[in-house]
């Protein structure tokens, strides 16, 4: 099983075209796989990388920053640092599962739909297209109400979200795609339409969907930031950058711009560098 | 037949996009698994009797279908229900209290981000491949990425707690005797002759406006920066440059054409201004729709929830339609 995937893995990863990208392009995909990177290190590096346990009293409430708390203490008394930290992983969960789950179910069904046209595809065109004029994040806090609050909801409630992104993208190319001489080719020599869909064409969309994907994460990024700020992704104490955002935005008038300063700097941040990798592996389609 | 004919098709076509969204919104909040009323109950121990006697109040035992129709027919007739927390709340009475205020900050913010958007885009254009064009537009793509609740409260935290400039949340200071016509402040202060409240209410905007209008200007800053290099790259300037046409002339109508594309961008942008200004109203406390969904979020008041939805689907179905209507008045290609 695993090798088969493997090797259909090797099969498609041979197919992409490498593509050509300005050296402004690859100055932003630099940057944004760094901060991306740096940031994924901090989650998986967290308990190397702070003394206090994210969720436990470390010292006295509303500690400025200091040597021993580099990012303050909120009114609990935890280390912001270490919150900091821990909650890169909330989020990269949250919008790494996101991202899987509307993938899964935006792709193959541009693909069909695209390939088929027809009724099923009209259909499917007309919702795709209403929740993609809708509201995104509108539409992810209603999921997310009816789903109750948790990790793996508003995973889900932001999954739906992106769904049409990934389908409308996936058709669209499809539709132009199916009308070239080779797919003309592999159809006349009589290869399984599965196998055209999934091998012929799919390759052909892989650097387009490397685009959406990190766009797609830049934005989930923010619409689960915006989740978790209402309170409706991960529930405390658990270390969320969104959550913690909004704790603080109960001491603004006292001035503890610590609290909301660093949280919210990681969010955008975070979101900055997704946008600037799939800025930069675009500016290729725009140069052709 | 021509324009009228566009008008009446592109007019009904309203109808199954919004009739899409109500759908979906139906199965989602009344369909999916989830119960609306063990959700704003909790877990409290309630007799099963008093659940059923809720559920029964609500109309949420009848079969689907007959919910789906009597919700839509009483939504048609601009009757959202009743709040599922505060008991024979009128919904509709409380969004058009608050439909004013939600509306006057997407203006402004609609006019900061395509003042900041237009002109930024401009210089670029104009001062093409210098560092200025290279940092505008390293300006146009992080903007957008901007977290609207961290903008918001680095706003409060610079110019209303640190600086003192600005107030920090709330639409208008509360003492303010201002006699409310329109629900619009800044109208209605202009309406009154009320320069008072005209300062406080305009005072309280800038913030929120500022934030929203920035987060949004990105994509104008790239759109008119191409649209500007792409007509001044065009023909017609050749033939003005041929002719002698002064160079601030040529640029001033290359510009004009620039611009049109805004427009449509404008329209398209429509959804995530309604989702900014709901980040940006619940980070400023301003007294609109959004903060109205975040309040009833925390309470689960599912019909409400629902009504924000619907509305919130009916506005991207007008503003795509206007936006086509202006251009198909503007185009006179556009036709059916």
């Amino acid at each position: 099983m695993a090798e088969a995937l493997g090797k259909t893995l090797a099969g498609l990863l041979s197919r992409i075209s490498i593509p050509r990208i300005s050296a402004r392009g690859k100055a932003l995909v630099y940057t944004g796989l760094a901060i991306v990177l740096a940031v994924v290190f901090m989650a998986i590096a967290a308990p190397l990388l702070t003394p206090y346990d994210p969720t436990r009293r470390a010292g006295p409430g509303y500690q400025p920053p200091s040597w021993e708390h580099p990012f303050g203490t909120n009114n609990l008394g935890h280390d912001m640092w270490s919150r900091t930290v821990y909650g890169a992983r909330t989020i990269l969960i949250v919008v790494g599962l996101a991202i899987a789950i509307s993938m899964a179910i935006g792709v193959p069904l541009g693909l069909v739909s695209g390939y088929y046209g027809g009724k099923l595809d009209r259909a499917l065109s007309m919702v795709m297209d209403s929740i993609y004029a809708f509201p995104s994040l509108v539409l992810a806090i209603t999921l997310a109400v009816v789903l109750g609050p948790s990790l793996f909801n508003a995973a889900i409630a932001i999954a739906v979200v992106y769904v049409p992104t990934y389908f409308r993208m996936v058709r669209g190319q499809v539709l132009s795609i199916k009308e070239e001489l080779f797919i003309e080719v592999a159809r006349a020599l009589g290869i399984p339409t599965r196998e055209i869909i999934f091998k012929h064409i799919l390759p052909h969309l892989l650097p387009t969907i490397m685009v959406v994907f990190s766009l797609s994460a830049a934005d989930a990024v923010l619409t689960e930031a915006a989740l978790s700020y209402m309170g409706l992704s991960v529930q405390p104490p658990t270390p969320d950058w969104g959550y913690d955002l909004y704790k603080g935005k109960g001491f603004v008038l006292s001035g503890y711009w610590w609290l909301i300063f660093f949280p919210g700097l990681m969010i955008t941040l975070l979101a900055t560098g997704f946008a600037l990798i799939g800025e930069g592996l675009g500016e290729q389609f725009r140069r052709e | 037949m021509g324009i009228l004919r566009y008008i009446a098709v592109r007019t009904a076509l309203i109808i199954p996009t919004v009739l899409i969204l109500y759908t979906l919104v139906f199965i989602v909040l009344r369909i999916l698994p989830g119960d609306p009323v063990l959700a704003v109950l909790g877990t409290k121990n309630i007799p099963p009797e008093q659940l059923e006697q809720i559920r029964h109040n609500l109309g949420l035992d009848k079969p689907y279908i007959v919910q789906y129709f009597e919700y839509l027919w009483n939504v048609l007739h601009g009757d959202f229900g009743t709040s599922m927390i505060i008991s024979g709340r009128s919904i509709t009475v409380d969004l058009l209290e608050r439909l004013p205020a939600t509306i006057e900050l997407a203006v402004a913010g609609m006019l900061v981000s395509l003042l900041i958007g237009v002109s930024t885009g401009f210089f670029a254009a104009v001062k093409r491949d210098t560092k200025l064009d290279t940092g505008l537009r390293v300006f146009g793509s992080v903007t957008y990425t901007l977290f609207i609740p961290w903008l918001g409260l680095m706003f409060q935290l610079v110019f209303a707690v640190w600086l003192g400039w600005l107030p920090a949340s709330g639409r208008i200071d509360p003492d303010i005797g201002l006699v409310t016509v329109t629900g619009f402040y800044v109208l209605d202060a202009l309406i009154t002759g009320n320069v008072v409240a005209l300062r406080s209410a305009l005072s309280h905007m800038i913030l929120p406006a500022l934030t929203l209008g920035l987060v949004l200007s990105g994509p104008y800053t790239r759109l008119v920066r191409s649209n500007l290099i792409k007509a001044l790259e065009s023909n017609y300037v050749f033939a003005y440059r041929a002719r002698g046409v002064r160079e601030r002339r040529i640029l001033l109508h290359a510009f004009r054409n620039a611009l049109i594309p805004v427009v449509t961008y404008a329209g398209l942008q429509f959804a995530l201004l309604l989702g900014g200004a709901v980040l940006t109203e619940s980070t400023f406390d301003w007294p609109g729709i959004g903060t109205y969904l975040v309040e009833k979020v925390s309470y689960r008041d599912y019909p409400a929830i629902q009504a924000v939805v619907i509305v919130f689907a009916f506005f991207v179905g007008v503003i795509s339609l206007v936006v086509d209507l202006i251009y198909a008045l503007l185009d006179p290609r556009i036709r059916y």
